[in-house]
């Protein structure tokens, strides 16, 4: 073991580049959320002091919470987001597999037609997707959202599930295939299992394109009733611009349950890929 | 072997409901989009215009200016991310992946965090935080005796997209981390090891054995960046609005095209010219994955362990 391994002053440096970054990266989010709970005086007076006793205010969240349905709306964010990622996972996985696990004439072709979506986005169709949404009758509904957003998805999740799915031990299965699985078994009950890591790394990068979407929700159902949480912010912020209360306790409103949401969902994110990677 | 074997339906099963999904919602859409870009109106009826369409964004002057000037702040909004996005992610990821290093969940999870917020969030955000009325970024840099560099920058047209380009930066560096901390944890220990009687520690350990083996993982996230970056709207649309100001200086393809297609102010929306410019998008954005798969991605050897 060298020296240069565990010297304190490479920890130091270790530490000092990634507590900067940190700072970076939640300064912001902290400045905003500290100032939605404070009087408007304080909150041009004193930007960074923390809300005390004196400044603090409820104000801003009141109007917001008169003014829009932000439950409903993160109710139907979560509705999309879990139906979309739901089915990206399981048609993704089950593509990844056949093209992973054989070799069959057309799996070249499969395979690169499918990896055309990852460098198509899929808005580039957006006016002939609206047709198709008003010709089958699925305007202002979640399900026009779930569908396209599961489209959205699938190109990535295929390439790097298969990815994954290429470091399966082939011994496994072929063991699986001699005590007589069939082909579906061998992928719900041995390969799904084991890439649970990988899945875990997917549905996080599928889950956040779907989540900040405003593109889909605005143009395919901006009504009241199906109005995204990423939608439904960005009205109520547009109306409001001046009152900066209301403005700071909306983007509060919008960062704190995804954060939360978020914390819980890391654990799984991080014990999966540290799983992945040990093996 | 496989030729002797009957029909094999179970691969078809695996692969239909993707395939099918992702053929009706995306690849024939697309394909009708594509081919409006050949069609134009006259007096309301569609007519068959080949490649007039084309002629007109790139060589038309009321339509050319417009397009190389977003396709120009679109490579320097590509370029941005590359410098300083990816180097930023491989680093925390090397920092982060010593075993050795205590708390790496914590900075992990932290670090993450911009990723996870909607681009409205983040566009509002940081207007707020660059706001010369609030005041924060200036009391920032007064602190550190700095406040003469101080400049709306957002406002000004030979800082906006730079600053718009580091705050995208900001929100997604978590993506790059990830992918090659992932990357970086699947090295088997017995490589590592074998470096480490041969006394290759350090940083030259990272340069010389790690980076060579994650180099598949940077070429993925290049060409992630390079898509996302070429359709990329929405922080744009949040931060300065349709009209991409100022002046324009922050418009990119997916906010001209945004314009084109569904109109702004007084100049109505132009279907068959929305379709041409993302049909153009579309083009860009094929010779990007192009060069990436034939250019760069054969050439990286794949290493199994």
């Amino acid at each position: 073991m060298s020296v240069s391994r565990h010297s304190p002053a490479r920890s130091v440096a270790a530490h000092a580049v990634l507590i900067t970054y940190t700072l970076i990266a939640l300064f912001p989010v902290f400045v905003i959320v500290i100032n939605a709970f404070k009087s408007r005086k304080a909150i041009f007076a004193h930007p960074l002091a923390l809300p005390n006793a004196e400044t603090l205010d409820w104000v801003g969240f009141k109007t917001v919470l008169k003014q829009g349905d932000f439950f409903q709306y993160f109710l139907n964010s979560m509705t999309v987001t879990v139906g979309s990622l739901f089915f990206v996972l399981l048609f993704g996985a089950m593509a990844a597999f056949a093209l992973s696990e054989y070799r069959f004439k057309a799996n070249t072709m499969v395979g690169l037609y499918l990896a055309l979506g990852i460098m198509i986005p899929i808005r580039l169709g957006t006016v002939a997707i609206l047709q198709l949404m008003v010709a089958s009758g699925l305007v202002n509904t979640l399900t026009s959202l779930v569908l396209v957003y599961t489209a959205q998805g699938l190109p990535l999740a295929v390439f790097i599930l298969s990815e994954f799915m290429r470091q399966v031990s082939d011994d496994l299965k072929n063991a699986g295939r001699i005590d007589g699985l069939s082909e579906y078994r061998i992928f719900f009950r041995l390969v799904l299992p084991l890439i649970r890591p990988a899945m875990a790394t997917v549905a996080v990068f599928t889950m956040i394109p779907i989540w900040n979407d405003l593109w889909f929700p605005l143009i395919l159902a901006p009504a009241e009733s199906t109005k995204t949480i990423t939608l439904g912010s960005q009205v109520f912020i547009g109306q409001f611009v001046t009152d900066w209360n209301a403005v700071l306790a909306a983007l509060s409103l919008a960062i704190l349950p995804v954060l939360v949401l978020y914390l819980i969902f890391s654990r799984q994110l991080i014990r999966g890929i540290t799983a992945g990677a040990v093996k | 072997m496989s030729d002797r074997k009957p029909f094999r339906w179970h691969i078809l099963v695996f692969l239909a409901p993707a395939v099918l999904v992702y053929t009706a919602i995306m690849i024939i859409p697309l394909f009708a989009t594509l081919n409006l870009s050949l069609f134009t109106k006259v007096d309301r009826v569609s007519q068959f215009n080949g490649l007039g369409n084309f002629r007109t964004l790139f060589g038309d002057p009321r339509w050319s200016a417009s397009f190389w000037n977003a396709l120009g702040n679109n490579t320097w909004f590509f370029i941005v991310h590359m410098l300083v996005q990816n180097p930023i992610g491989i680093l925390l990821a090397a920092i982060l992946s010593n075993p050795r290093l205590r708390g790496a969940a914590f900075y992990r999870t932290a670090i993450f965090i911009p990723t996870i917020l909607s681009f409205v969030v983040v566009g509002f955000v940081w207007k707020l935080m660059l706001s010369p009325i609030w005041g924060v970024a200036p009391d920032l840099l007064n602190a550190v005796g700095l406040k003469s560099l101080f400049a709306p920058w957002l406002g000004k047209e030979a800082y906006a997209l730079t600053t718009l380009a580091l705050i995208s930066v900001w929100q997604f560096v978590g993506i790059p981390m990830m992918l090659i901390y992932a990357a970086l944890l699947s090295i088997p220990e017995e490589v590592i090891e074998a470096a480490e009687m041969d006394g290759v520690t350090g940083a030259s350990q990272f340069w010389k054995i790690k980076l060579p083996l994650i180099l598949p993982s940077i070429g993925i996230i290049s060409i992630l960046t390079f898509v996302g970056n070429f359709n990329a709207f929405d922080l744009i649309y949040s931060a300065q609005g349709a009209l991409a100001g100022p002046n324009f200086a922050t418009d990119i393809l997916g906010t001209f095209l945004y314009r084109t297609f569904f109109g702004f102010q007084l100049q109505l929306g132009d279907q068959n010219m929305g379709a041409t410019i993302a049909t153009a998008m579309f083009f860009i954005i094929l010779i990007g994955v192009c060069i990436y798969l034939f250019a760069i991605q054969t050439r990286l050897r794949r290493y199994q362990f």
